[in-house]
C-alpha cells in the first residue's frame, strides 16, 4: 500500500485525529509500558501526522501497548494514541494475514508483570 | 413625487475620461421625478455645493443625487451641505460612478452605461426616501463600574480624574481582587501590594468615587446614557462607619474555623473577620454561615468587646437604585479548580498546591509569613516541581481550550524567587510551550533557566504519587525521549484562569455578549477591544479574557477614556438609520429579540386597531439608542413586520430593479 | 446565417457596507479591472439581505448574484455575516432546486484591504456566468418587453 493511503488507512481505521495533538508528551508521561516501547505514544502521533508510518507499521513497538487508554483518558486534545496504535496492529494483522505470534510461542513472551494485553481488550471492548 | 435634482461629477478628468458625462445628464433627466439634472467639475468643492444648495432652493428638490465618488468618501459632505440648504440630510443619495465605474472601465462606451444603470438605482433608491431625523437622548454624567480589582480600579480613579463621579460595586467585602493575594509581579518582582495598595487607598479616598463593597448588581434597565442599576448590599452585620477596624472583635470571636479564603483555604479566620490587613474598607465583616449569634444565637462577645459598638446583628439587605451614563465591566477571573485532575493527585495530596496557593505561601502576609514550607508537616521543601498548563489548552471537559497567558511568567518569576531565596531547593518546570511574549518577558524566563538554575523540561506531567513519604512525578521529556521520574516534596500546578462566575450573570443583565467561555465579547476584535457590542458598557481587564496586570491596566485605561468619551457629551446624537417595526405586521414571536446583537429589541403589550378589531397585542418595539442598523432583525423577521430605515426593502428592491432592468 | 450577439449577463452584487464595499473602492482606487456588468448594491451588512432581493433579482433578469460581505468574525455587527451564510446556504440550494444552478449564486468574504481578491472574485464570477448562459428560469414573463 501506498505511504499517504497507509496514513489516511490509519486515520480512517481509528478514527482518531493527529493534528490535534500539540505535543505535550501527556500520552507518553502516563505510558506504563512506555520502557517497553521503542517507539513512545506521542512518537506514533508524530510519525503518523509526518506520514513516516512504514516504520511504525514495522516496529514492535504496537505489540507492547497494554490498550489501556490511559493516553486517551489523559490527552488534553481528544488525539487517542492508543486508536493510532490499535489501528497499525490491525493494519499489520490484514497485511501478514496471520497473527504475530502462535500460540505455542505465547509462554515464553508472557511477562507475568504486566496485565496481558489481550485480556486487558477484551475488558475494554466488553464493557461498554 | 419627489423633485430629484441630479448632480453629475467629472472629478476633474478621473470621472469625465472614461464616462461621458453628457450621455448620463441626458439618460437621468428622462428618469422619473428627476426635475433636474447638471453636471459640474468638482461637485465637492464650495462651489459644486453651492451649485446643489441653490437648485435646491431653486427647483423645490426634495431628494438629491450625487453621482460621483465612493459615499465612504464624501456622503456625510453632501449630507451636510442638503442640512445647509434646508433639505433632510438622509434625502440624499450617492451613485459611485469613479470607484466603481470610472477607475475599473477603460471602454469609455461600457463605462458611460455602467453610470447609467447605477444613477438609475440611485435615483430609484432616493425617490422612495423619507426624511430622516437624528434623535437625542440625554447622558447620566456617573459611571458605574462592576468589580474592584486592579482593572476596576483603574478604570474608575481614570473617570474620576476626568471629573466624573463613579461608582465601584466590589463582591467581596475588600476592593483589590486576584492581584492583593499575590506577592511579587513579573518581570520586575516588585511587590505587588506595594503597587496596588496605594491604589486601593487613592479609589477609597477619591472624592469622585464611591466604592459599594460587599455588594452585587442586581438588575440593570435602561440604555446608553440612562441605566438605571438596583444594587443589593449584603448585610455586613457591622456599620461601616462606626467599626474602626481595630481587629478586637477577630481576636475574641470563639468560632475560628472557617477556611481563610484571601488565604486560598491555607488557614483559618474567625465568623468575623477583615479579610486582610490592608483591606478597605478597614471594617469588619460577620459570616453569617458561621457565626454563632447568626446561626445559633447564643455568644455575641464580638458585640460586647466592640468599643465601636459597631456590631450590629440586625442588620439587613439593602437595596440602592442609581443611575449611571455607562458601565464597566471588570469582574476579573478565578484559577479554575484542578480537583478533576486526579492524576495530579491535588485532593489526595496535601502538598500539592496550585500557583495562587503558592503565592500565598511565599507571602509576607501569607499564613506561613512569607516562610516556604511544605503544607502537610510544615518542614523544608528540598524538590520543588512545577507543572504548566493544568487545564490550559485541553479541550476535554476538565480543562479551558484557551491558553491562560499568564501561567508561563507566574511560573517563572516563582522558581526564580524560590531560587533566589532559598538556592538549596532544586526546582523543575515540565511544560508544553514557554510563552514569554511581552516586554522584557523572555529576558526573565532566560534569567531563571540560565541564572538561577531552574530546570525546564519540555514535556506533561503523566502522574503524581506518594513512595517513602515523597512525591513522585513522572513525566515525558520529549527532547530526549524518555519517560522520567523526578523525587518532589512539593508540586505546583499552574491552574488555569476562567471568567468569573459572576460575568455571566452580570453580562446576561447588560444584554452584554459572551463567549463559550464566559468572556464577555468585544464590539471588535482589533477596533473596539475595549467597548462591548451593546452601546454603553465597556470591558476592563480579565473579564474579556486572559491577560497580565499591565495589560489590564492598559486596557482599563483605554475603557475609563471611552466612559469619559460618552459622559463628557450632553446629549447623544442617535443614528437614524435603525429598524423599525410595524405595528400591524408584528406577531411578537421574538425572532428579531433574538437576533438582535445588541439587545435592542423589547416588547410592549400595545392595544392596536387593525381594521376595527380592537385588541392587545405582544408588538416588538426598537430602541433608537441601542440600534446600530444592521439589519439582521428585518431579515429573521417572518412577517415582514421589521424594516430599517434608511435601507428599506423597498428601498432595496427599486435598487435591485433598476440595475436588472435591461 | 443568424448573427450571434456577445451575451452580456447581469451581474448584481451586494457589498455590506465596512469591509467589501470598501474592498470594492480599493479595487477602484487602485484601478484593478473587473467586468462593468458587475453593479454592486450597498447595505449595511451582509446579514441585510433578504432573500427576496435575490429572488426578485432573478425575477427581474440577473443572470448571478453574488453577496459579499467581511470574514467570518470581522463583522461590524459581529454576527450579521454568520447569518448571511446561513441563509444563504438554505437559499441557494432552494435555488438551485428550482432550476437556477449553483453557479449563479455566491457568498464571498471580502475585506477592505481586499481590493485584489474583490476584482479577482469579480471575474471570476463572472466567467462562471457567461460560462452558464443566460438565467431565464425565473424571469418574469411580465417583465418582457
Amino acid at each position: 500500500m501506498h505511504k499517504n493511503n497507509l496514513k489516511e488507512e490509519i486515520i480512517r481505521i481509528s478514527g482518531a485525529s493527529p493534528n490535534k495533538c500539540m505535543k505535550c508528551g501527556k500520552c507518553s508521561a502516563t505510558c506504563p509500558s512506555f520502557n517497553e516501547m521503542e517507539i513512545a505514544p506521542h512518537m506514533f502521533v508524530d510519525m503518523v501526522i509526518k506520514g513516516r508510518v512504514e516504520q511504525l507499521v514495522m516496529s514492535d513497538a504496537t505489540n507492547h501497548c497494554l490498550s489501556c487508554f490511559a493516553c486517551v483518558e489523559r490527552c488534553p486534545r481528544g488525539v487517542e494514541p492508543a486508536h493510532i496504535i490499535e489501528a497499525i496492529r490491525v493494519i499489520k494483522l490484514r497485511q501478514s494475514g496471520a497473527p504475530q505470534i502462535t500460540p505455542a510461542q505465547i509462554a515464553s513472551v508472557i511477562d507475568t508483570e504486566i496485565p496481558q494485553q489481550a485480556l486487558v481488550s477484551a475488558f475494554r471492548k466488553f464493557r461498554k | 413625487m419627489l423633485n430629484i435634482g441630479v448632480f453629475v461629477c467629472w472629478c476633474g478628468s478621473n470621472i469625465a475620461a472614461t464616462v461621458d458625462i453628457d450621455q448620463v445628464v441626458a439618460a437621468a433627466k428622462i428618469q422619473p421625478g428627476v426635475v433636474f439634472a447638471t453636471d459640474y467639475q468638482y461637485m465637492c468643492s464650495e462651489a459644486g455645493q453651492k451649485i446643489m444648495r441653490n437648485a435646491v432652493l431653486e427647483h423645490k428638490l426634495d431628494g438629491v443625487v450625487i453621482c460621483a465618488c465612493s459615499p465612504r468618501m464624501h456622503e456625510a459632505t453632501f449630507r451636510k451641505n442638503a442640512e445647509k440648504s434646508g433639505l433632510n440630510p438622509f434625502m440624499v443619495e450617492i451613485a459611485n460612478i469613479r470607484e466603481h465605474v470610472s477607475w475599473i472601465h477603460k471602454d469609455k462606451a461600457v463605462g458611460t452605461v455602467k453610470a447609467i444603470a447605477l444613477v438609475n438605482a440611485a435615483i430609484a433608491k432616493v425617490s422612495l426616501n423619507a426624511p430622516l431625523i437624528s434623535g437625542e437622548s440625554s447622558v447620566t454624567k456617573r459611571a458605574l463600574v462592576i468589580g474592584g480589582g486592579i482593572a476596576g480600579l483603574q478604570t474608575a480613579l481614570d473617570i474620576a480624574e476626568a471629573g466624573f463621579e463613579v461608582d465601584v460595586v466590589e463582591k467581596l467585602p475588600t476592593i483589590g481582587g486576584n492581584m492583593a493575594k499575590i506577592d511579587k509581579t513579573f518581570p520586575t518582582l516588585d511587590c505587588a501590594a506595594c503597587i496596588l495598595t496605594p491604589k486601593m487607598v487613592d479609589a477609597a479616598s477619591h472624592e469622585n468615587i464611591e466604592l459599594i463593597t460587599y455588594s452585587e448588581v442586581e438588575s440593570v434597565k435602561g440604555f446608553v446614557g440612562s441605566f438605571k442599576a438596583t444594587i443589593r448590599k449584603k448585610a455586613r452585620y457591622v456599620d461601616e462607619v462606626a467599626c474602626t477596624g481595630c481587629g478586637v472583635c477577630m481576636a475574641k470571636c470563639p468560632s475560628k474555623k472557617s477556611l481563610n479564603e484571601f488565604n486560598c483555604g491555607l488557614n483559618n479566620r474567625p465568623s468575623v473577620y477583615i479579610p486582610f490587613a490592608q483591606a478597605i474598607p478597614n471594617v469588619a465583616v460577620i459570616d453569617p454561615q458561621s457565626c454563632i449569634k447568626l446561626t445559633r444565637d447564643k455568644c455575641g462577645l464580638c458585640q460586647t468587646v466592640c468599643e465601636a459598638k459597631a456590631i450590629d446583628f440586625t442588620q439587613k439587605d439593602e437595596l440602592i437604585e442609581r443611575e449611571y451614563g455607562a458601565i464597566v465591566v471588570a469582574t476579573g477571573f478565578q484559577p479554575i479548580k484542578v480537583d478533576k485532575f486526579d492524576e495530579l493527585g491535588y485532593s489526595q495530596n496535601k502538598d500539592v498546591i496550585t500557583s495562587l496557593e503558592l503565592e500565598r505561601l511565599m507571602n509576607a502576609a501569607g499564613p506561613t509569613g512569607g516562610k516556604l514550607q511544605k503544607v502537610s508537616d510544615g518542614s523544608h521543601p528540598h524538590d520543588i516541581v512545577f507543572i504548566q498548563c493544568v487545564g490550559s489548552r485541553d479541550c476535554t471537559a476538565r480543562g479551558k481550550n484557551y491558553c491562560s497567558k499568564i501561567c508561563c511568567m507566574y511560573t517563572t518569576k516563582h522558581a526564580m524567587l524560590i531560587r533566589d531565596k532559598y538556592p538549596d531547593i532544586n526546582v523543575t518546570v515540565f511544560y508544553i510551550d514557554i510563552r514569554t511574549a511581552g516586554k522584557n518577558y523572555d529576558e526573565f524566563y532566560r534569567r531563571a533557566a540560565e541564572d538561577y538554575g531552574v530546570t525546564y523540561i519540555k514535556g506533561q506531567v503523566g502522574k503524581v504519587y506518594e513512595e517513602d513519604g515523597f512525591l513522585v512525578v513522572q513525566g515525558s521529556d520529549l527532547i530526549s525521549n524518555e519517560q522520567i521520574k523526578i523525587k518532589a516534596d512539593m508540586v505546583v500546578l499552574a491552574a488555569a484562569i476562567e471568567a468569573d462566575p459572576s460575568a455571566k450573570k452580570v453580562a446576561s443583565m447588560l444584554t452584554a455578549s459572551i463567549d463559550t467561555n464566559n468572556f464577555l465579547t468585544e464590539a471588535h476584535a482589533k477596533l473596539r477591544p475595549v467597548e462591548s457590542p451593546t452601546a454603553g458598557i465597556f470591558l476592563s481587564g480579565v473579564c474579556q479574557g486572559p491577560k497580565d496586570i499591565p495589560e489590564t491596566v492598559a486596557q482599563a485605561g483605554a475603557a475609563a477614556s471611552k466612559v469619559i468619551g460618552l459622559l463628557v457629551k450632553n446629549k447623544l446624537v442617535t443614528n437614524p438609520c435603525v429598524a423599525i417595526a410595524d405595528e400591524m405586521l408584528c406577531s411578537g414571536c421574538s425572532n428579531c429579540f433574538n437576533i438582535c446583537p445588541y439587545g435592542a429589541i423589547g416588547y410592549e403589550e400595545k392595544l392596536v386597531n387593525d381594521h376595527g378589531i380592537r385588541e392587545t397585542r405582544r408588538l416588538a418595539v426598537v430602541n433608537p439608542a441601542l440600534c446600530q442598523g444592521c439589519g439582521a432583525c428585518s431579515v429573521a423577521c417572518p412577517s415582514g413586520a421589521m424594516d430599517l430605515l434608511g435601507f428599506t426593502n423597498k428601498q432595496i428592491m427599486a435598487e435591485v430593479d433598476a440595475i436588472c432592468k435591461k | 446565417m443568424q448573427e450571434v450577439k456577445e451575451f452580456k449577463p447581469n451581474i448584481v452584487a451586494f457589498c455590506c457596507n465596512w469591509c467589501s464595499y470598501a474592498g470594492a473602492d480599493l479595487a477602484g482606487s487602485s484601478r484593478l479591472s473587473y467586468p462593468a456588468e458587475v453593479k454592486i448594491i450597498r447595505v449595511p451588512c451582509s446579514g441585510r439581505v433578504n432573500p427576496m432581493f435575490i429572488l426578485k433579482a432573478f425575477e427581474k433578469g440577473a443572470d448571478g448574484v453574488i453577496i459579499c460581505g467581511c470574514h467570518p468574525g470581522d463583522c461590524h455587527y459581529n454576527t450579521g455575516n454568520f447569518y448571511a451564510r446561513r441563509r444563504m446556504a438554505l437559499l441557494y440550494s432552494m435555488l438551485d432546486f428550482m432550476g437556477i444552478e449553483k453557479g449563479r449564486t455566491r457568498v464571498e468574504w471580502v475585506s477592505a484591504a481586499e481590493g485584489a481578491k474583490f476584482a479577482n472574485v469579480m471575474n471570476k464570477f463572472t466567467s462562471d456566468i457567461i460560462e452558464l448562459g443566460e438565467c431565464v428560469k425565473l424571469g418574469d414573463i411580465r417583465c418582457k418587453d
